[in-house]
């Protein structure tokens, strides 16, 4: 019925997805694929939070996902509205276009 | 159901390992949202069908929605027709349609198993979510709100047209 899945394996698996997220924030250049890399690590987070809830019995995991959504949310509108404006402005979706700050 | 957790984390690391080394924005994409749906899966045998619902419904709709936008936005050119073409061939489509298949696989296996109408015993309800939503996490819930219209504000006035 429910998972009975030990709670290492789950937080193991929310550490992997957020490895994964990590590396592709790092290793990639283009500001779209660095923001999926964003949104991977903030879905393992959620994971992790619900593996504990559920481990527990407790809701207090799925309210803090609901939270970590909303946050998602919020980021991504403001990100993929700054991405725009970063290909108006240099015409390339390469982060090291915009290295140099003005002042 | 412990099968269907393994399984469905399996599908998840696959596809967020092949999001990070495309090239192809599209496909990244295409594999980021069977990333989604694998680890809604994942929430769904914990007993959190809730927020399994809302990963789908939030995560793999609207924020993936937004993406597939701007990706859409931005490729405007003379590139895009040629691209098109490359798009629709039927052989991109076979990765994330295998993996799709096995997590189909999976809630049918589910649901034909007899445990669909799971009564009590570790399985959240919604119910219980809203009252500790609007309860003692009331605050928690005021400051997302602000940081939605904060999230708003700030994406009109990215947004705006620059003055000449």
């Amino acid at each position: 019925m429910i998972a009975t899945v030990p709670l290492e394996h789950g937080l193991i698996l929310a550490a992997a997805l957020f490895a994964l997220g990590l590396t592709g924030v790092l290793v990639r250049r283009n500001i779209v694929f660095m923001l999926m890399s964003v949104e991977i690590m903030l879905n393992s987070v959620g994971l992790a939070f619900i593996v504990a809830g559920a481990r527990w019995g407790q809701v207090d995991g799925q309210v803090m996902f609901v939270f970590i959504l909303t946050m998602a949310a919020a980021e991504v509108s403001v990100g993929l509205a700054l991405v725009i404006l970063l290909y108006h402005r240099f015409k390339t979706l390469d982060a090291d276009a915009a290295s140099i700050m003005k002042g | 159901m412990n099968l269907l957790f393994y399984l469905s984390a399996v599908v998840a690391l696959i596809t967020t390992l092949l999001v990070i080394t495309r090239t192809n924005a599209v496909h990244a994409l295409l594999y980021l949202i069977v990333s989604l749906l694998a680890v809604a899966l994942i929430f769904f045998s914990l007993g959190a069908p809730f927020v399994a619902a809302l990963e789908v419904i939030i995560y793999a709709g609207a924020i993936m929605v937004l993406f597939i936008f701007v990706i859409m936005m931005l490729n405007l050119g003379g590139r895009a027709a040629k691209q098109e073409c490359l798009w629709l061939r039927p052989g991109i489509w076979k990765g994330p349609a295998l993996l799709c298949g096995i997590m189909a696989a999976e809630l049918i296996y589910f649901f034909l198993s007899g445990h669909a109408r799971i009564s009590a015993g570790g399985v959240v309800q919604p119910k219980e979510i809203g009252i500790a939503l609007f309860g003692p996490y009331a605050l928690g819930v005021e400051l997302a709100s602000m940081l939605l219209l904060s999230g708003l504000v700030g994406a009109y006035h990215l947004g705006r047209p620059e003055k000449q």
